[in-house]
């Protein structure tokens, strides 16, 4: 299944992997950044509602 | 759509709403052309009679450098209607495309160094293009910096708009750098309207393909972090607020 990249297989694969790497830690920190905010903000909002 | 329409998600609310119906669409087109065009790209293409097998590295290098640039251009949009219309959605959503821009950038580096020590034998030449890429990714560097590093929302938006205005110079330059001057080693551009100057069809297809999920992944990326700066503003108003009432 594994195409055959001859002498440039290292170039091709490592241009595969750096640039796939950076992809998902972008969506990763992205997406766990989004959730934290949006918890601190309901609790804020919370503790503001609270105290009137 | 009429302008007026269009103006109506500039409320933050709005905005938050609507996006959360449009987000998981958005995300799931952009996961589905993104492993559909890579590994049509990866797998199912041939090797080029000059490039071999590096041709593949360009179904991420050209269509992220594509989008180092349009995140920029995104970004000289959505700050002229900062500071034409003062809507903080706008100034937000350029301070959530730049991290997006910049690593788009990054790859368009990266994938280009790795290409070209094969093909022209040396990771970076002083050209026009790379060099205008490079000064591109420090004025990335430099606009997130400038947003971290001014405390009060406002002043922060009114100067990283102004170095987006200057910023822009060279992302366009990026964009034209080929044709400007006619020298260096980066080839013309691997894209164009006019059908005889783009690559061949069995390339050109995936490459597509490819290119519509780096859109799509950059839509849904923005629409996502926008989502987080308003919260996030929100919750710094909200904090002063009580700092102040105590």
């Amino acid at each position: 299944m594994m195409p055959d990249l001859g002498k440039y297989a290292e170039a091709v694969l490592s241009s595969y992997a750096v640039s796939i790497a950076l992809i998902i830690g972008l969506i990763l920190f992205s997406t766990m950044r989004s959730k934290r905010v949006k918890k601190q903000l309901q609790e804020i909002e919370k503790k503001v509602k609270s105290n009137g | 759509m009429n302008l007026n329409t269009l103006w109506a998600y500039a409320n933050p609310k709005k905005f938050i709403q609507t996006t959360d119906r449009v987000l998981p669409w958005v995300a799931g087109l952009a996961a589905l052309a993104l492993v559909l065009g890579l590994i049509w790209g990866f797998f199912f293409t041939p090797e080029d009679y000059r490039q071999g097998s590096t041709v593949k590295i360009i179904y991420l290098h050209v269509p992220s450098a594509l989008m180092a640039i349009n995140a920029w251009m995104m970004m000289l949009v959505t700050s002229l209607v900062w500071i034409v219309r003062r809507h903080h959605v706008s100034a937000l959503a350029a301070r959530a495309a730049a991290p997006v821009g910049l690593v788009m950038t990054v790859i368009a580096l990266i994938t280009g160094a790795i290409w070209g020590q094969p093909m022209w034998g040396t990771w970076w030449a002083w050209d026009p293009r790379l060099t205008s890429f490079l000064i591109l990714f420090l004025f990335y560097l430099g606009y997130i910096a400038l947003w971290e590093a001014i405390e009060n929302d406002d002043t922060a938006a009114d100067l990283t708009s102004i170095l987006c205005l200057v910023g822009s110079v060279f992302a366009l330059l990026s964009r034209y750098a080929v044709n400007f001057w006619n020298q260096g080693l980066h080839q013309g551009a691997s894209l164009s309207l006019d059908k005889e100057e783009n690559v061949a069809d069995v390339f050109w297809y995936p490459l597509l393909v490819c290119i519509a999920g780096f859109v799509l992944l950059f839509v849904a990326l923005v629409l996502l972090r926008t989502r987080t700066e308003i919260r996030a503003r929100r919750m710094r108003v909200l904090l002063a607020r009580e700092r102040m009432g105590a």
